[in-house]
């Protein structure tokens, strides 16, 4: 069943990032096309208390549809997905969103690595998954899951990151990656419709 | 966590076994948070192998105690969501305090740190002495918990700062002895508890309620099945009655969802 794969079709987009990962979305998501053919999930950590702000600070940066995950609801292109704040957000088979509100992985709820993860089993070789800014090493996990079902892991250039200890681990950890400048991401987004 | 150590279909072989032996029903829960689970204890308990595994959970009485224990989700708080609380205390427990007598039913409780919650609001609204809570959950262990009261000091701090934003009106301390490491609730609480085993998936109403609490349980379930316990709950609530869902959850799809009346902004519902 090998086969060589030269240029896929981006079916789904992750992005995680934890402290200072906000500056970078907030540069990323103005830039980003109106068309995108494929569904984009956020899963950043925050404190339980700051509920919608993350939704509202996005919904009015960028032309997508920006809406809180609900549990059980299927993925649609072109509509970005948010992990909401105190709950892990796992992809089903049937590209359905399920939440799940067991122990912290790495004191993280939503954490990055649990929806990488889930995500890298459905999506393979179509899942992109991208690792920002952050003072912890959820996601490195994740990235090598990523990998290990074919998709692709980018990671924020740690100099550029302003917490660069989350990106740094999965540089060391994770092989192969691509490294990018946050300028560079929403250019990287819009080209992986073709 | 290594995530692809067990298939899909060695999911759905072990919970098959897992129905057929033992009598537990997963297989409408939601697919990727079970195989999460499932393969979590497959790697925290060290087995080299699916077979080895599956005949453990198979024949094992008690590693499937343990598995039973972790493959369901535990964890919870006490006056989770202060928010929520507070709408029980304000405009939910005083209606039904106009009742003679308050039957409430914490399905699925975990280790009880919800039913405690409940118990200290009704207190406080002077109310407990006419209520009944019963706690149950599918599994036994979390209940020979959740009937001790106790609970680790270390999340005490947590809690007293969740009931202090619920509208407590006490010192939280005053509920419970600290004794080494962990507070033990005051007997008062549970003594108007009742708890059991009971099984959402498989078991049949067993009373008629006014308060459903039902938080983060439905979030594992599928669809049909997350319908099927709204049935369920339906007919084990009075008219009148509410019904109290996790932060997330929603009736909304149900199709019997218009028969019931949305508290604001709280994940609450009346049966009109």
């Amino acid at each position: 069943m090998a086969q060589t794969v030269i240029s896929t079709k981006c079916s789904a987009l992750v992005i995680g990032g934890s402290a200072g990962s906000l500056d970078v979305l907030l540069e990323i998501f103005p830039n980003l096309n109106e068309n995108l053919k494929f569904p984009i999930i956020i899963v950043v950590h925050r404190k339980a208390s700051n509920e919608s702000l993350l939704t509202d600070l996005l919904k009015h940066r960028t032309p997508l549809k920006v809406s809180e995950a609900d549990e059980k609801v299927l993925l649609k292109n072109g509509q970005v997905y948010i992990a909401p704040a105190d709950y892990h957000l796992l992809v089903e088979e049937d590209r359905s969103l399920s939440l799940d509100y067991s122990e912290k992985i790495n004191y993280s709820r939503p954490s990055i690595d649990v929806t990488f993860q889930s995500a890298a089993e459905v999506f393979k070789e179509g899942l992109v998954c991208v690792l920002l800014s952050g003072s912890n090493a959820d996601g490195v996990e994740g990235l090598k899951a990523v990998n290990k079902f074919g998709g692709t892991a980018v990671i924020q250039d740690p100099t550029t990151a302003m917490m660069p200890y989350m990106p740094q681990q999965a540089d060391l950890n994770v092989k192969p990656l691509l490294v990018m400048h946050s300028f560079e991401m929403a250019e990287y987004i819009n080209k992986l419709n073709n | 966590m290594v995530s692809d150590v067990i298939d899909n279909e060695q999911i759905e072989i072990l919970l098959n076994d897992v129905l057929e032996v033992h009598g537990y029903d997963f297989l409408e829960y939601s697919h990727a948070s079970i195989k999460r689970r499932i393969t979590r204890l497959y790697a925290l308990d060290s087995f080299v192998s699916f077979a080895e595994f599956r005949y453990t959970v198979r024949t094992d009485k008690q590693y499937f105690k343990r598995f039973l224990e972790e493959i369901t989700v535990n964890v919870t708080e006490m006056f989770r969501d202060p928010s929520f609380y507070r709408a029980l205390r304000n405009e939910v427990l005083p209606v039904l305090g106009t009742y003679p007598f308050i039957r409430i039913w914490v399905a699925g409780c975990s280790t009880g740190e919800e039913a405690y919650s409940l118990a200290i609001v009704l207190k406080e609204l002077n109310l407990l002495s006419k209520s009944l809570i019963y706690a149950t959950d599918i599994n036994p262990s979390v209940l020979d918990k959740a009937k001790k009261g106790m609970f680790p000091l270390t999340y005490l701090k947590q809690y007293s700062e969740n009931y202090f934003l619920a509208g407590g009106t006490k010192e939280f301390s005053s509920y419970y002895t600290a004794n080494y490491s962990l507070a033990k609730f005051d007997e008062s609480l549970n003594s108007k508890m009742i708890f059991s085993t009971h099984n959402l998936v498989s078991d049949h109403s067993f009373n008629e309620f006014q308060l459903i609490l039902c938080r983060n349980v439905l979030i594992y379930f599928d669809k049909d099945l997350q319908h099927k316990v709204f049935n369920l709950f339906d007919s084990s609530i009075e008219k009148l009655g509410y019904i109290a869902l996790g932060s997330k959850e929603s009736l909304e799809f149900w199709p019997k969802a218009k028969q019931y009346k949305r508290i604001k902004l709280e994940k609450i519902w009346r049966k009109l």
